[in-house]
């Protein structure tokens, strides 16, 4: 409660908040089907329709529904990205703590496995995970949450290092506490704020990401709908359809914005000092 | 004739309202061409507010005069009110005129500048000296601070320095361009005693070769004696007491310059020592022996991190600990002195010796007989756990329960360290350091050890709190039998708490016994050396010599292993190291 | 050990662990290679033919041995033969590299000159308005996805002047600078974009950190005007987050930029390991991901060498 009031009297995290509800919940009435229409339904008549009363975003060459196709298409992305980040961030955190804590030898290992798989661009690395599995909505989830596994792994490992240096954690060792609490009480718990920042930044880009793999015709498969797939098919239509071209650009850059203003404003809150990005 | 500085009424303020924010009110002085003025305060009082206030550096650190003048004479006599000055001639007047050093020399310095060009600059800027002519002025600058090797030593970065060096380094800078006024901003507290003993002794022989005159901050009032030809003290933003040295010191009218004149502990050649505890005459089970203990960290070099050497961080030390003592630990950075207490707490692991600590002094204690209190008491209490949580931990790493009994004693602490009631269901942020550092005591005492090693316990606290901490320390120990292992490079706090103390040096104890012996009658070179250093009320109009040695290298080729200590003894507790 | 030592050391280490990551995910394809190779055609061939085939290919051996011929001949430069070109792969992926370059330059000395300048403004007005105002662009930048900005360039263009952009030709630098300029000018200004905004807000984040620190505060006390203090004394310091965010930009562009190639139909890396990776040609896959994780490896060796001219602390320290 005391975080939310604190965003809501952030200038960023207001205008990041109200965004990243309202899409919350477009997402979860897209998922239920609270659509105006049916996004799969033809209108033959009604194709490549200008926005209207009854399309109020207009109809795309198959006649369907521009604005339920877009809800239905913000879902599938949130779906996307929150669970590809949930498996990365678990894996940092895991991997991160790991390495932290045993030091030399395996930490060793584990950042230079990190550091092969940072070798690639993320999206050649995306590319290169679909290729293996085959293009689809969960092989998306993977390949984002593979991209974001060494990111998360350095995020927590970087100040797990320091905090295992902090006196308090020392006062805990000669207080000869277990391995486990200090872990949990002194590691964990202080993790919670430079993470939150974290997932939301990376909630942020791997929206990004999953639209531009659906772009690619590698992400989610026709005829089911998402943001990268409406975008590429509106590049042949935009000068007699712009609305196909506006309306899901503006929907992926403003969903975007809301995560990038969330994370801003919670960094600010969480953890003003380490405002400058741990390279 | 008119003073060279003369302040009325400045009101300071910060934030987007200052005047509703001011931080400093009312605070008026003149300064008169080649005199000293010392400001003194603890922090929050508004000294350093009032010094940055005068080369106008308040105005990027957010402030903002919001009342009153600061005229100043310059060179050719006309009258300027820095308070009103623009930009463009203020960026004349400093370094120009105007030169101010800052507390902490190894971040004032800028890392990717080498010493000469940060030191070449103000002659740039100020004489229009540039290529060689600047670098052989600079060179020049670096002789004036007494630095060895000058020519080569411009071509170094900051972080090849060390602290006392780099501190010559920004006086040489801010004195460079032959300042009429020199600032300086607690310019020795981030250092060493003897290190900044050779800071003063240099602002003095500079003050006597130069007509400069100076203002000089500190929290020690111990310090200013030395140096100040009239003092101002500082509390909460306003002046609350200021004149001539001596009648400021001899003669205290507020109660507040009292009280930091009595209350905070002054060096005073071993007068002040506690006399409440003699060692048995028959020899007794002492609380913690310590043996022999050394505690080496490799040094590897080379592609293959072969070890070629060792820091030698203790080496060898022996001492006991009798139940109701302090031993106090004495020595300065590197010395090794919180190694020792480090390695004892099994933070470090030792290279070699023993240590035991007593058992059965208590009951049901075990392993958790010795506790520690760190110095940092913002660092060693963890900001996302409450305190209930934070006294509980020691009981609960025992393997013990946490029970309405534990809550109990939990709540007896604090009440007994002198914490409000409420505390327990706070968090750390919620408290002042002082009362942090309660709380650090209070958790070293929850499973009432027989040790408890005070890692510089009160350092990072303001001096009159510090006093209130020594207070509430001696009490306890009284009440509970405890026996302290005291570790602090502050030779007046050692005074005050310590009945014995070692003086280590390089790694070794240099110089152990009573405490009254050693402070009065000091044997050792490092220990004499030591104790000079220690600035006091006492030793007014005491010049320091100059002297430009430096702590030997710790770091020992491998294999290499000291000549075994040779002791001289000086009366029944009291033996120092022989020496060559 | 020096920092910089350290680095090469670790370096051939990763590379390593690159090949073998690429051998791996290559084989975990599945479906035999020669089927993928082939598609239906396969299915004609006689066992005796499609032995010899894989004999050809050297797959008929076992993993380790394939992959250490590989690495072997990738070694010598040797990446074997591109299935769709016909080609080696080296030769197929050092024509498509120059574009890449080029664009990825492009579109760094656009993010350096509009996102440096700007960040360092931003902090010198901290709070003010215009403050604000580069803020909300950079934010803006940052949260637009790169198809977004080059779809509406596109779009632009051609509704509101009338024009089409040049589109699907590449003409080498040296031949024709200016219709070279003309084909890349828009994929740069649309990588360059958010780029720039990410490059402004650290600049002014890291800006903001150093205009705090103490050294600051001495210079100032020496005098220095406030231009000296910016950049002299504050800037160095700043440009370590600035470097090594530019670094890893550029080295992931040098990986080729698959999105914008492709709107732009540009005949880049990004888009050849697309068609590679849908036509399953796989020499070329593996090759150019070993190519590109190189690239991207020697960029970061650079960030590395930028370091350490630009902060003492690791050019002499052992850290």
């Amino acid at each position: 409660m005391r975080i939310l009031r604190a965003i809501f009297t952030h200038p960023s995290g207001r205008i990041g908040g109200t965004i990243v509800g309202l899409y919350l919940v477009v997402a979860i009435l897209g998922a239920l089907g609270f659509t105006p229409h049916d996004p799969l339904m033809q209108f033959r008549i009604d194709r490549l329709q200008a926005p209207d009363a009854v399309h109020w975003m207009g109809t795309d060459l198959f006649g369907r529904d521009v604005a339920s196709r877009l809800m239905v298409g913000i879902s599938q992305s949130f779906v996307v990205a929150f669970a590809s980040v949930a498996l990365a961030a678990s894996a940092g955190v895991v991997l991160g703590l790991a390495a932290a804590w045993s030091g030399k030898g395996w930490d060793g290992l584990i950042m230079r496995i990190m550091d092969v798989l940072l070798a690639f661009p993320a999206i050649l690395l995306a590319l290169l995970i679909i290729a293996v599995v085959g293009p689809g909505t969960w092989t998306s989830v993977m390949a984002i949450a593979i991209v974001y596994t060494p990111i998360f792994t350095r995020v927590v490992r970087g100040p797990a290092l320091s905090l295992k240096t902090r006196d308090f954690v020392d006062a805990a060792r000669t207080f000869g506490s277990s391995r486990y609490y200090i872990l949990t009480r002194h590691l964990m718990l202080n993790l919670v704020a430079p993470l939150t920042v974290q997932v939301t930044l990376a909630l942020a880009w791997a929206l990004l990401t999953e639209a531009g793999l659906s772009f690619l015709g590698l992400g989610t498969q026709p005829p089911a709908s998402s943001l990268g797939l409406m975008l590429s098919d509106s590049r042949n239509l935009m000068e007699m359809a712009p609305w196909l071209l506006v309306f899901p650009g503006l929907a992926i850059m403003i969903g975007i914005l809301g995560f990038n203003l969330l994370g801003d404003a919670l960094r600010d809150i969480l953890d003003p000092k380490t405002r400058r990005v741990a390279a | 004739m008119t003073p060279l500085l003369s302040v009325s009424d400045l009101h300071v303020g910060f934030g987007r309202d200052p005047r509703a924010s001011e931080i400093v009110r009312r605070v008026s002085f003149d300064l008169a061409a080649g005199e000293t003025l010392a400001i003194v305060g603890e922090s929050g009082s508004g000294k350093s507010v009032t010094a940055l206030s005068i080369n106008r550096l308040v105005d990027y650190g957010g402030g903002q005069i919001t009342r009153g003048s600061i005229a100043y004479t310059r060179a050719d006599g006309r009258t300027l009110d820095l308070a009103q000055a623009s930009e463009r001639e203020l960026t004349k007047i400093r370094g120009g005129e105007i030169g101010m050093i800052f507390q902490e020399p190894m971040t004032s310095l800028n890392p990717v500048l080498t010493i000469g060009e940060q030191i070449e600059e103000s002659f740039r800027l100020h004489r229009g000296l540039t290529g060689r002519q600047a670098s052989a002025a600079a060179k020049d600058a670096l002789d004036r601070v007494r630095i060895p090797d000058a020519a080569r030593r411009l071509k170094y970065c900051p972080h090849q320095l060390s602290g006392g060096m780099l501190q010559r380094v920004m006086i040489a800078a801010a004195i460079s361009c032959n300042p009429r006024l020199l600032i300086a901003d607690e310019p020795t507290t981030a250092l060493d005693v003897t290190v900044q003993a050779q800071i003063m002794a240099l602002l003095a022989e500079l003050k006597r070769e130069t007509d400069m005159a100076m203002i000089f901050i500190t929290h020690d009032i111990g310090l200013v004696a030395g140096i100040a030809d009239t003092v101002m003290v500082m509390q909460s933003g306003e002046v609350v007491e200021q004149g001539r040295l001596d009648t400021v010191l001899d003669t205290p009218q507020h109660p507040y310059t009292r009280h930091l004149l009595s209350a905070v502990p002054h060096f005073e050649a071993g007068r002040a020592a506690r006399t409440d505890f003699r060692r048995p005459d028959t020899p007794a089970a002492p609380a913690l022996k310590v043996e022999g203990l050394t505690v080496r960290f490799p040094v590897t070099s080379g592609l293959f991190r072969r070890q070629t050497g060792a820091v030698h961080a203790v080496d060898g030390v022996d001492f006991d600990l009798m139940p109701g003592e302090t031993l106090g630990i004495v020595g300065e950075s590197g010395s090794g002195k919180s190694t020792t207490a480090r390695a004892i707490l099994g933070l470090v692991p030792p290279t070699r010796g023993r240590f035991s600590a007593n058992t059965n002094l208590r009951e049901g204690q075990g392993s958790s007989a010795v506790q520690m209190v760190f110095q940092n008491p913002y660092a060693s209490l963890n900001p996302r756990l409450r305190v209930d949580s934070i006294l509980a931990e020691p009981v609960i790493a025992a393997g013990r329960r946490v029970t309405a009994e534990t809550t109990q004693r939990m709540t007896q602490l604090l009440e007994r360290v002198g914490l409000p009631k409420d505390a327990l269901q706070r968090y750390p942020h919620e408290f002042s350091g002082g009362q942090r550092q309660r709380l650090c005591i209070a958790r070293a005492l929850m499973l009432n050890p027989s040790v408890v090693v005070l890692d510089e316990a009160v350092s990072a606290l303001d001096v009159s709190v510090q006093a209130k901490v020594l207070q509430l320390l001696v009490e306890l120990q009284q009440e509970f039998g405890l026996a302290y292992l005291f570790v602090s490079h502050d030779m007046a706090v050692v005074e005050r708490i310590a009945h014995r103390i070692a003086v280590v040096y390089a790694g070794r104890i240099v110089e152990i016994g009573d405490a009254t012996s050693i402070l009065s009658k000091p044997k050792h070179s490092y220990t004499k050396r030591l104790i000079a250093a220690v600035p006091s009320i006492d030793r007014r109009h005491q010049t320091f010599d100059l002297d430009t040695r430096q702590v030997p290298s710790l770091v020992r080729p491998l294999g290499y292993e000291p000549d075994p200590a040779a002791w001289q003894r000086y009366g029944p507790d009291h033996k120092a190291l022989a020496e060559a | 050990m020096n920092y910089l030592t350290r680095r090469l050391v670790t370096f051939p280490l990763v590379m390593l662990g690159v090949s073998v990551l690429v051998f791996i995910s290559i084989r975990l394809v599945p479906g035999d290679a020669i089927t993928a190779m082939l598609g239906t055609e396969a299915g004609l061939l006689t066992p005796e033919q499609r032995a010899a085939l894989e004999a050809y290919f050297g797959i008929d051996q076992s993993w380790p041995v394939q992959y250490g011929r590989w690495l072997l001949g990738a070694l010598k430069g040797d990446l074997g033969i591109s299935v769709t070109f016909g080609k080696p792969v080296l030769d197929v992926i050092l024509e498509r590299f120059p574009l890449t370059l080029e664009l990825a330059l492009l579109s760094m000395a656009i993010a350096l000159l509009i996102g440096l300048p700007a960040g360092v403004f931003a902090a010198t007005r901290n709070e003010k308005p215009s403050d604000l105002g580069v803020r909300i662009f950079a934010m803006i930048g940052q949260s637009t996805p790169n198809f977004v900005v080059g779809l509406l360039l596109i779009y632009i263009l051609s509704v509101g002047f009338g024009v089409l952009p040049v589109m699907g030709a590449f003409t080498p630098l040296f031949q024709d600078p200016l219709e070279n300029l003309g084909q890349l000018i828009l994929p740069a200004l649309t990588l360059g974009f958010a780029f720039a905004a990410s490059v402004t807000r650290i600049a002014r984040s890291a800006m903001l950190d150093v205009l705090s620190e103490d050294y600051v505060r001495t210079a100032r006390s020496k005098g220095a005007p406030a231009m000296s203090v910016l950049w002299r004394h504050a800037l160095p310091n700043a440009l370590i987050p600035v470097v090594t965010l530019s670094g890893v930009e550029f080295g992931y562009l040098l990986g080729g930029a698959v999105i914008v190639e492709q709107i732009f139909a540009l005949p880049g890396l990004g888009r050849m390991v697309l068609d590679a990776i849908l036509q399953r040609d796989y020499a070329l896959v593996q090759g150019s991901v070993l190519f590109i994780a190189l690239n991207f490896m020697i960029v970061n060796l650079l960030v590395d060498l930028a370091y350490a001219m630009l902060d003492p602390r690791i050019r002499l320290g052992d850290r």
